[in-house]
């Protein structure tokens, strides 16, 4: 059963899986990534503060993030048919993905702004430094590393959640792990795609971590 | 002259969830131009929030601050950000950014005002050389030395040609000799380039050390100001006193013996002032407090001296230091 069309298929399982977990993550950070930001300049000790925007923008985050995935997926459903025409495959399952890692980001982009030391942020408006200069290069670029930690996090998660769309027909190795290892009895099959997964995560931390640590010029 | 900053009846009040802290108590002060300008007071007196308020980082509740006559409360944003340009700040913890290198560090204030990028880099150059730390200009903030860390964070502060220099406890994560050195960055920048500096510190040895004029900030209020001659020679408020003579707590103990205070300002310093008084007088002083330093063969500092109880004794060597042009003042009332 080792056939050219089982390698093949998890050939193209693996391919489709890493389509929807980098688009999705990428499409997630436009969403997450001005989410944080905004989180913490409009917090009460932030750059502007303002209480409706960031009441109103915790309270998303919050709602989305309590929803299981797998209950999101179902529920996005008709949404999803709007954006891309079907509810199944793997373009399809890249809604979901998105909606359910931006509030995700938002919180990492978050809690790695607020990591940047006060002082220095003092020190930009000292010298006259606007709010775009302060976002851009003193909040971002000092907390670069852990910005990238944290990608290499959801990055990690977005690969579990593209799994587990399998069960609605997102396509992917997950899904070729439902398929064949759930619905016929398969488990060689199934603990190919589980090693495929595990190897896949590991890389990325792998090469996260390592992006990091060069990147970090606080040590040494 | 006119002055460069004038501070006129600035209060800040902090409010919490359910008490409000008034910081600052209407201060007001000027500073000429030119000026090393030492603002003292103990933690808690608002010197650090005083200094916020010369630069708008802190905006005062009531009251204005006037940088060269234009009135910091009455610019917009856009005006306030090209002002602070002109007024740098160096911190205690120094606040370099972590990330970039020494030279890139330097270059930071010229990004934001729009510098050329190559122009930049050679005047980040040019500051390292004046701090001393051209050789480290690819160095991370990480891999230097507290004192090191504030000369880049000098030569950043002096990137956009500031007027003005504030100081917020500049000097008081580093040790005493790395002070000492600061200190005389400070002063040669105040020397070269004219630049008024303004200091908060809580250590009077500072204030000696490099400072023209001194105000003592107590509880919110400015108790006193003046040149520092003026303050250190005859402190006039309690809040003064106690910063002036930092008294060692064991001193309590000679309550209720006669305790003078001395001022050395114009004596020479080869001239054993002590020694021959107690020759003289033959009675036994007991010092409490010393603090001297030799400038330029005149001697500078005061000492606390515990006098003999036989009265007559005790009058002749006041009357034997009075003789010799020292500032001898009674200060038993003060101890504790």
């Amino acid at each position: 059963m080792w056939d050219s069309t089982v390698v093949k298929m998890i050939a193209e399982g693996t391919l489709v899986t890493l389509y929807m977990t980098l688009v999705s993550t990428l499409a997630a950070y436009v969403l997450g990534l001005p989410m944080g930001i905004i989180l913490v300049v409009t917090a009460k000790d932030g750059l502007r503060p303002n209480k409706l925007i960031y009441k109103t923008l915790d309270f998303i985050v919050n709602i989305v993030r309590s929803v299981p995935f797998l209950i999101l997926l179902i529920l996005v459903i008709p949404l999803t048919r709007a954006i891309v025409g079907k509810a199944y495959g793997p373009t399809a399952t890249i809604v979901p993905l998105v909606l359910a890692a931006a509030p995700f980001i938002a919180r990492m982009v978050e809690s790695s702004l607020l990591e940047v030391d006060k002082g220095v942020i003092e020190a930009a408006q000292s010298m006259g430094a606007g709010l775009w200069t302060i976002i851009w290069k003193v909040l971002l670029g000092e907390a670069r590393t852990s910005l990238i930690v944290g990608a290499t996090i959801v990055l990690g998660t977005v690969l579990g959640y593209s799994s587990m769309a399998g069960i609605v027909g997102g396509g992917g190795l997950g899904d070729i792990a439902i398929q064949y290892g759930y619905y016929r009895y398969q488990a060689d099959i199934m603990w190919v795609t589980v090693i495929l997964l595990v190897v896949l995560v590991q890389i990325m931390q792998v090469f996260g971590t390592r992006l990091s640590k060069k990147l970090d010029k606080r040590t040494r | 002259m006119e002055p460069i900053i004038q501070i006129q009846n600035v209060t800040k009040t902090f409010t919490g969830k359910d008490n409000q802290v008034e910081a600052l108590k209407g201060i007001s002060l000027d500073i000429e131009k030119g000026d090393i300008y030492g603002i003292i007071g103990m933690s808690g007196a608002g010197k650090s929030t005083l200094v916020r308020c010369l630069n708008f980082l802190e905006k005062p509740t009531t009251g204005t601050v006037l940088i060269e006559n234009q009135d910091l409360s009455a610019m917009s944003e856009k005006e306030l950000r090209k002002t602070r340009t002109e007024i740098a700040m160096i911190f205690q913890h120094f606040n370099l950014l972590m990330q970039r290198n020494v030279l890139d560090n330097v270059c930071f204030p010229m990004e934001i005002v729009g510098v050329k990028k190559a122009d930049a880099r050679k005047r980040a150059m040019e500051l390292l050389e004046i701090v001393g730390l051209k050789e480290k200009a690819k160095s991370y903030p990480a891999q230097l030395s507290g004192g090191q860390k504030q000369r880049v964070a000098i030569a950043r502060a002096l990137a956009n040609n500031p007027k003005i220099l504030l100081c917020d406890e500049a000097t008081s994560a580093l040790d005493p000799t790395t002070t000492k050195s600061i200190l005389q960055l400070l002063k040669q920048i105040n020397r070269d380039f004219g630049i008024t500096i303004v200091i908060i510190t809580h250590e009077m040895a500072v204030v000696q050390e490099i400072c023209s004029h001194v105000a003592i900030i107590d509880n919110g209020e400015l108790a006193e100001s003046g040149t520092v001659e003026e303050v250190f020679t005859s402190p006039k408020t309690a809040a003064a006193k106690k910063l002036v003579f930092m008294v060692n707590p064991q001193a309590t103990e000679m309550r209720g013996k006669r305790c003078i205070r001395i001022v050395f300002s114009e004596n020479s310093s080869f001239e054993p002032v002590i020694a021959n008084m107690v020759l003289e007088c033959k009675a036994p002083v007991n010092i409490l407090l010393a603090d001297t330093k030799d400038i330029g063969g005149i001697a500078h500092g005061q000492m606390i001296l515990q006098l003999p109880e036989d009265e007559t004794a005790a009058a002749k060597m006041i009357h034997y230091l009075q003789e010799r042009k020292l500032t001898v003042e009674e200060v038993d009332s003060y101890v504790g």
